[in-house]
């Protein structure tokens, strides 16, 4: 079947995407919908000592100004986190708390103030100037080595020394004895750099209150609406589940950062209520470079133990994570379980020990951005094997080689087992389609053009799927994280899949089609995808940590099941068969051998008619599932970067990307490969170009494009890709996800082969020429006078 | 954006006249500046007076080794232009690389210059060439012109009508961009011109454009980029940002300066 899997179909969302036909949150108007605009903290750190909206409240067309206090006054909560973590000494994390818009004091630059409803937007922004908010500046901790320093600024009253926790993984004496017995020890400090999101489509929201049903409704840019809803219901009290409809309508890209109930969502809502009018509030970028949740941001201290032959003996990790302001809701999580889990890369470690010191600063929240927490891991493990192969004299793959998992399951020594992989196979396809062989010709060919060549490796394992619910729940997490799907065949045959994942990028309304294209033989014309409405589907979990593969599908698989099971047993009550008999091809139900057979689509009228069904049976064919996974699943793969350097002005061409995934069955190669292109560009991004920065006060250095450095197109190369695939055994399809492998993986390739070409160990990230020149210059530095 | 009032006016006497007589009156002359900035509410102009297709403002003419271009000549017909290409290729090719095809679709050299952006390209080719800037009232010399971060020689009614450049014998502009921005980090225009060798750098001096004596004086004696490797271009008066310090870009003058020599030819 040519829509089935593993073939390359075209996207089917992309001819609405394409065309400007989308429907985004800022598309929706409402009969009697006004705009917000918010009141915004110039300060990092500062006590509100009154606001006068006096002014403002008088200007043209503006409806109502509204502040934290009132919003407190009338019973909405603080944001919440949705993972506690456990300090090493037993003790629960502390963090402080985060109320929608300030009640006393702001604790970064962006911080919401006050609210302002107007007519229109340029009424509400023009009146949200006018505000006068008088502030007593306070000292601000900005940088995460600050925040742990004896006397630095305290964020939070109740979090001394701004320590949220101080956590560890692992088994600090086993590691000891490790590095007790290497032969060869490999230090490192390295930062993983602070980024902006990004996506393209800013926040958005419209609250639409309804004073005669008491309900609201909010169209939001989410990538999981039912937990925005539950979260907006059962925490932040704004309405009863049953009262609040969540829609996610188009998502222009999340990269994790529209996971997150975010303070101007919940305030809209109020607003709405306050007012009786709908509330509209779009971001602009410069808000979304303030307020979106930025990811990464961890400095850290490792070493690796060798034994004489290079075999890992131990390694250990002493991170700071700074989480910013306030703990966002997957902020704890993703420097711990996300990270520390992840600290055995695609090696067998008999000894870890990792460490990790979670902070507050006066800055912009933290959370998790695509990957969360293993590229962290993954830049750790990754360039330490890469820089002690060269301590060691080795070549960089064969220490890898050396080191590599090869039985599975394998348990690891930081809590995740490993389904299944064949390292060894990827590194060998990358390092032939990498032409390594060559490398040394092409090197010499570059110095000869006065550039430097060099060459990066990088073999990644991550987890994808999150997760197993009960697993997850003995670790901290507040929710469950299964996924739901509902498979409804019309009378006609066509068929709605309902799912709880969302879709802002993915391909999910044709990849997910496939599957019952696939499984019924029929077109994916016929097969719709529906997400993103509270009101329409079932409660679901939504879309991250490459997750709608092996567990979104996985619920889809399940349901496909029931829906096959229950077309058989009427198809052999109508063809008077048996159901073993049965095979569904070609858009047929066929008893096997015989010429007998009823169309897919009178299966589905049969079932509806229901004049002549089983003894029994119910009318209809419709079927749900609720499938929480039994692992994590662990997509790995090996990265190739070859890059030119210009020793003049430090600039860095990466002239050869090759990237070797296994991500298990892949469903739509196409859109598999699409993903890898966009994780590697962000992953390259990170490598080369991005930095959120700010200033020793606080203020926001990288407010725009003019300063924060996005990739674009002419930053990279043509990547040559290819995929290896040992299927997962663990879910119904084999697939392991591949949304955040390119942006996990690619970071180390392209930091070591810069490091190769320069000839400096010594270089974080981002590589900008600044950086690349300036750690050229120091291998540079003449032997002191004799 | 805060409301403001917009005229088109056909002649410059006319602009000159409504620029004088609005309260904050500014000259919109592409708007590639202005307009991101008024959007941002960081400026709000009572008057915003047009002088794109005022009669003779526009388009290029070329005669007795100088090359004339109206103020409101917009990049992308100085980056196409003839006369431009043949007489000064430097000059078409610095207007082919500012900006975005969005920008060099909108923005026009006399809104550049006398916005005298410290990352802008064009100073650094009136500098680098001893051009002359045209207005409505005199003409000013390149070398008096540019004052500093921000800062011309214009009066507040005064309007740039046209800037002239003599065309040298030998001239090259090279480029580094900010990575993140794309205006110039550091650029430098050299020119061996009648009155001598020029060297404009824009982008990297903590008061914008600028020329620098050393590079001159050692180009004068050669013009090639060994003369250049003599020169120990100084951090002193560089700017020093998230993007470059001012070692690093004392460095690209350096680089720059030479690619610029070698491009010359």
């Amino acid at each position: 079947m040519s829509d089935g899997i593993g073939a390359r179909v075209p996207r089917k969302e992309d001819k609405r995407f394409i065309t400007g036909k989308g429907k985004y949150t800022d598309d929706i108007r409402m009969e009697n919908q006004a705009y917000a605009a918010f009141v915004r903290s110039p300060h990092a750190a500062a006590k509100v000592t009154g606001i006068d909206a006096l002014a403002a409240e008088a200007m043209e067309g503006v409806i109502a100004v509204h502040t934290g206090p009132q919003m407190k006054d009338d019973g909405i909560g603080d944001l919440i986190t949705g993972w506690s973590i456990t300090s090493k000494d037993g003790s629960p994390m502390q963090c402080g708390a985060w109320s929608p818009m300030v009640t006393e004091n702001a604790r970064y630059v962006g911080d919401a103030v006050a609210i302002v409803v107007a007519e229109t937007q340029e009424q509400a922004r023009r009146a949200a100037e006018a505000v006068e908010v008088s502030y007593e500046e306070l000292p601000a901790t900005v940088y995460v080595d600050q925040a742990v320093k004896d006397g630095a600024p305290q964020v939070h009253g109740n979090v001394p020394g701004n320590m949220i926790y101080d956590w560890e993984i692992g088994d600090k004496a086993k590691a000891d004895a490790g590095f007790a017995a290497a032969a060869h020890i490999t230090e490192m400090e390295i930062v993983n750099n602070r980024l902006s999101p990004n996506a393209m489509e800013p926040r958005s929201a419209v609250a639409v209150f309804d004073e005669a049903e008491d309900h609201y409704t909010l169209y939001t840019t989410s990538q999981n609406p039912h937990v925005a809803r539950l979260v907006l219901s059962a925490f932040y009290n704004v309405a009863p589940e049953h009262k609040l409809r969540v829609i996610a309508p188009d998502v222009g890209g999340g990269f994790g950062s529209k996971i997150y109930i975010y303070p101007e969502e919940i305030t809209c809502l109020w607003a709405s209520m306050k007012t009786g009018r709908s509330v509209k509030w779009t971001s602009d970028r410069s808000e979304a470079f303030m307020t979106d949740a930025h990811g990464r941001d961890h400095v850290t201290k490792m070493r690796m133990g060798f034994d004489a032959e290079g075999k890992i003996l131990a390694f250990e990790t002493d991170t700071l994570a700074n989480l910013g302001a306030y703990v966002s809701l997957f902020a704890t999580v993703t420097p711990t379980y996300l990270h520390g889990t992840l600290l055995s890369g695609c090696y067998a470690m008999p000894a870890i020990y990792g460490n990790v010191k979670a902070v507050h600063t006066n800055t912009a929240p933290v959370d998790a951005y695509r990957g969360a927490g293993r590229p962290e891991a993954t830049y750790s493990v990754e360039r330490m094997m890469e820089t002690a192969a060269r301590e060691m004299g080795m070549d960089p793959a064969e220490l890898r080689r050396k080191n590599f998992i090869t039985e599975f399951p394998y348990q690891t020594e930081v809590i995740l087992q490993y389904d299944s992989g064949d390292y060894h196979k990827t590194l060998d396809m990358a390092q032939e389609a990498a032409d390594v062989a060559g490398f040394a010709a092409r090197k010499a060919e570059a110095a000869s053009r006065g550039k430097l060549r060099g060459i990066g490796y990088s073999t990644f394992v991550e987890a994808c799927g999150i997760a197993p619910s009960a697993a997850v729940g003995s670790l901290g997490a507040a929710v469950g994280l299964w996924e739901s799907a509902e498979v409804r065949v019309n009378p006609v045959g066509t068929i709605e899949i309902l799912t709880g994942c969302h879709s802002h990028g993915q391909g999910h309304e044709t990849t997910f089609a496939q599957l019952a294209a696939d499984r019924f033989g029929i077109p994916i014309e016929n097969v719709a995808i529906v997400h993103g409405d509270t009101d329409k589907v079932q409660f679901g979990m939504g879309t991250y940590g490459s997750r709608s593969g092996p567990v979104g599908m996985s619920a889809i698989v399940k349901a496909l099941d029931k829906v096959e099971a229950k077309a058989k047993k009427i198809a052999a009550h109508t063809l008077e068969a048996s159901e073993d008999d049965l095979v569904i091809e070609g858009g047929e139900v066929k008893v096997a051998g015989t010429d007998k057979s009823m169309a897919w689509h009178e299966v589905g009228l049969a079932a509806y008619i229901a004049h002549n069904l089983p003894e029994g049976m119910e009318p209809g064919l419709k079927e749900a599932s609720f499938y929480d996974p039994a692992n994590f699943s662990f997509p790995a793969g090996a990265l190739i970067c070859e890059v030119e350097v210009d020793p003049d002005t430090g600039v860095t061409e990466i002239v050869q990307f090759t990237a070797v995934d296994d991500f298990g069955t892949v469903i739509n190669p196409m859109i598999v490969e699409g993903q890898v292109h966009g994780g590697v560009a962000q992953g390259i991004g990170q490598a080369l170009l991005e930095q959120v920065v700010y200033d020793e006060d606080g203020q926001l250095i990288t407010g725009s494009y003019m300063d924060y450095t996005m990739p674009r197109a002419g930053d990279l190369p043509s990547f040559t890709l290819d995929h290896g695939c040992t299927p997962s055994p663990l879910n119904p399809l084999g697939v392991k996800g591949c949304g955040e492998a390119g942006a996990i993986g690619a970071p180390p390739a392209v930091i070591n082969a810069i490091t190769d070409a320069i000839g400096n160990n010594d270089l974080q990230m981002p590589a900008t020429p600044l950086a690349v020149w300036t750690a050229l210059q120091a291998t540079k530095t003449p032997m002191a006078a004799e | 954006m805060y409301p403001t009032n917009y005229h088109k006016p056909s002649s410059v006497a006319d602009a000159a006249s409504l620029l004088s007589g609005g309260e904050a009156a500014k000259v919109l002359a592409g708007g590639q500046t202005l307009l991101p900035t008024m959007k941002q509410h960081l400026a709000a102009p009572s008057d915003l007076v047009d002088v794109r297709g005022i009669d003779g403002m526009e388009g290029v003419t070329a005669s007795n080794g100088t090359i004339t271009i109206g103020a409101a000549t917009r990049h992308a017909d100085v980056e196409s232009n003839a006369d431009v290409k043949s007489h000064i290729p430097a000059l078409a090719a610095l207007a082919g690389g500012i900006g975005d095809p969005a920008v060099r679709s909108m923005g026009t050299i006399g809104g550049s210059i006398a916005n005298n952006d410290p990352a802008a390209d064009y100073p650094s080719a009136v500098l680098g060439l001893g051009g002359t800037v045209v207005t409505n009232k005199r003409e000013i010399a390149a070398d008096e012109f540019f004052q500093g971060m921000f800062g011309t020689a214009l009066d507040e009614d005064e309007i740039i009508t046209a800037v002239r450049f003599p065309v040298p014998s030998k001239a090259a502009y090279a480029k580094f961009p900010n990575p993140a921005s794309r205006y110039a980090m550091v650029g430098v225009f050299v020119a061996q011109t009648d009155s001598g060798v020029r060297v404009a750098i824009t982008g990297a001096g903590d008061d914008g454009v600028f020329r620098h004596e050393g590079l001159e004086q050692a180009l004068s004696g050669s013009f090639s980029a060994d003369a250049v490797d003599g020169v120990a271009v100084g951090e002193d008066g560089m700017l020093s940002d998230i993007h470059g310090t001012a070692a690093y870009r004392a460095n690209l003058v350096s680089v720059m300066a030479k690619r610029a020599v070698d491009a010359a030819g």
